[in-house]
């Protein structure tokens, strides 16, 4: 239907809101990367200076920077990796399981899907405490602290995260395999299919689009781990072993208040995630997705 | 009966049952250890030999969590700042969702997919711009900080996760009402928008979740006036890095994640069927 003005009549407070708070400060935050903008400028003592690419250049000349782009990569990959295995694993699980079983694991999976990000991320240092947590003491750890260690300490937030994000893979794969005609899954099995062939040969490919869909996600939501990190390392660890990305632009601009240099770490952190969803698109694309 | 499980022989089925309820278990147990501490006296929570049971529970830590300084205001003002931006996202994104799904205009497909990149945006990369913005609105230290960007976040994806649900209705439907003399405006609040709620809820899940959550923002714009803190900031007074009152921490925790909790279980339903239509679709 075409309803001359009125699709943009609808549309209006959602262009109003997404322009005034999501385009312009993306402008902005480009804007601010190019000047040289600290305290001083921030209370108007003195004006801000354009810079051009200063405040990259410093960037890309502090060898602490490629330290944390390289330490966010990995960090993302291997919580991508883990939730969508974890996530997948136990989706397959649950359709081999009676009610009760599957009630008792989406319950728990919901449970720890709804726990706030801040609640999570102190009770698992809790669990994980080096005097009264009960995980040292189950393994016999003594006082071994998890967190004075660079990578004992990214494991552990690692752990958290994909305690917290792999529900949501569960989850919609799960319903996904649901929707798979059970015809296909008898015929397979009837040609003597084993289960692991039958995920690779059958499930997946028809599971495809899901899989983009939760891989995608987890990308974009592991790439931007801020809360975690900041609580469960105290802001970003020893000496700033566990920074990443977002964290490491947080601490530049609001501790440090180098708010230029902040920016530009932000604009960084946007166009990688940009490439991301053009990536992203370009598999919707291929698949012939109708938008 | 499913095939999967209908091949599964017997031992084989019954393993799987019995990792089912283990993993359960462990995926569980941080949840249960927060309200299990919660509950335990000043001297079993800080034990070097912790046991996962009490004999005697306590509410000491509770009562320190609420006698602190207006932490009912905290949670009041965590409620006001989630509650505004559940309604008003879902309201908005519903207009836009009907928009984009409903019509055929020019730039449809092109702002389908700027909403797609919109998502993909790290909301904490914009903290910078958007503390001048609030700065300069003189909206520092107001829910209305916290409020105002939360709506923004969430409006890409719910409009995305939406048009299944709006393009579910028959366009039948839509003629009927035409034809029986229902004016636009009728049609979308009186027969769209009904038909389109359930899809509204299970949207709205996330939005909550996002902005009853939030740590970064309010850590940000909220700095001086400690009156329109929310319930994370709350929960770190209790957690200082050198000596953090676990007890405190606890408790507070769970106070913090029952809201969540009991959201998360009345929509359950609708939220899976709401991700199943959102990926399908």
């Amino acid at each position: 239907m075409s309803g001359g003005w009125t699709p943009w009549l609808y549309l209006a407070p959602a262009l109003v809101v997404l322009g005034g708070l999501l385009v312009h400060p993306i402008y902005q935050l480009g804007l601010i990367s190019f000047f040289q903008y600290t305290q001083a400028q921030v209370s108007g003592g003195e004006p801000a200076t354009f810079e051009g690419f200063g405040n990259y250049t410093e960037l890309f000349g502090d060898p602490q920077f490629w330290q944390v782009l390289l330490a966010t990569v990995l960090f993302a990959v291997a919580c991508v990796v883990s939730t969508l295995a974890v996530g997948c694993a136990l989706a397959v699980l649950l359709t081999r399981v009676r009610a009760v079983p599957r009630l008792a694991l989406m319950l728990a999976a919901l449970g720890a899907w709804a726990t706030p990000a801040v609640t999570g991320s102190t009770v698992w240092l809790f669990l994980f405490d080096p005097d009264f947590g009960p995980v040292n003491r189950v393994l016999g750890l003594g006082d071994h602290s998890w967190t004075y260690g660079r990578l004992s300490a990214f494991l552990l937030v690692l752990l958290e995260v994909v305690w917290c994000s792999f529900p949501f893979v569960m989850v919609t794969v799960y319903a996904g395999i649901r929707a798979v005609p059970t015809e296909v899954l008898e015929a397979a099995s009837l040609d003597g299919a084993s289960q692991w062939r039958i995920w690779r040969s059958v499930l997946a490919p028809m599971l495809r689009p899901i899989l983009v869909v939760v891989t995608i996600q987890s990308v974009i939501w592991d790439f931007k781990v801020f809360t975690q990190i900041y609580v469960m390392t105290n802001g970003g660890g020893i000496a700033g072993q566990n920074l990443v990305l977002n964290v490491y632009a947080y601490q530049q601009a609001f501790a440090s208040s180098q708010y230029g240099l902040g920016s530009a770490i932000g604009v960084v952190m946007l166009l990688i995630l940009l490439a991301v969803t053009l990536v992203y698109l370009r598999l919707l694309r291929r698949q012939g997705e109708e938008l | 009966m499913n095939p999967l499980r209908a091949r599964v022989r017997r031992p084989g089925r019954l393993a799987a049952e019995a990792s089912a309820l283990l993993i359960a278990l462990v995926v569980a147990f941080p949840l249960y250890w927060m309200v299990l501490s919660a509950f335990k006296p000043a001297g079993e929570i800080e034990s070097s030999e912790p046991r996962p049971w009490t004999l005697a529970p306590s509410l000491d830590s509770f009562r320190r969590v609420f006698g602190q300084q207006e932490f009912g205001r905290y949670f009041l003002n965590s409620l006001i700042v989630a509650g505004c931006v559940v309604i008003a996202s879902a309201l908005i994104a519903f207009l836009a969702a009907t928009a984009v799904t409903r019509f055929r205009f020019r730039l449809r497909t092109t702002l389908l997919i700027m909403f797609l990149v919109a998502q993909m945006v790290p909301v904490e990369a914009l903290t910078i711009p958007l503390f001048f913005l609030m700065r300069d609105a003189g909206q520092l230290n107001t829910l209305g900080s916290l409020i105002l960007p939360h709506i923004a976040f969430s409006l890409p994806f719910a409009i995305w996760m939406l048009r299944g649900f709006v393009k579910a209705v028959p366009e039948a439907l839509e003629e009927a009402a035409y034809i029986d003399g229902a004016s636009r405006a009728r049609f979308l609040w009186q027969i769209l928008f009904p038909l389109v709620l359930p899809g509204l809820v299970a949207t709205s899940v996330f939005s909550f979740i996002s902005a009853w959550n939030d740590f970064l923002f309010a850590k940000s714009f909220i700095i001086s006036d400690t009156s329109q803190s929310t319930l994370p900031m709350a929960l770190l007074v209790f957690y200082k890095p050198d000596d953090p009152d676990w007890g405190g921490v606890m408790a507070a925790s769970t106070v913090m994640t029952i809201p969540v909790l009991i959201f998360f279980v009345l929509v359950q339903r609708r939220l899976v069927s709401g991700l199943g239509g959102a990926v399908k679709d």
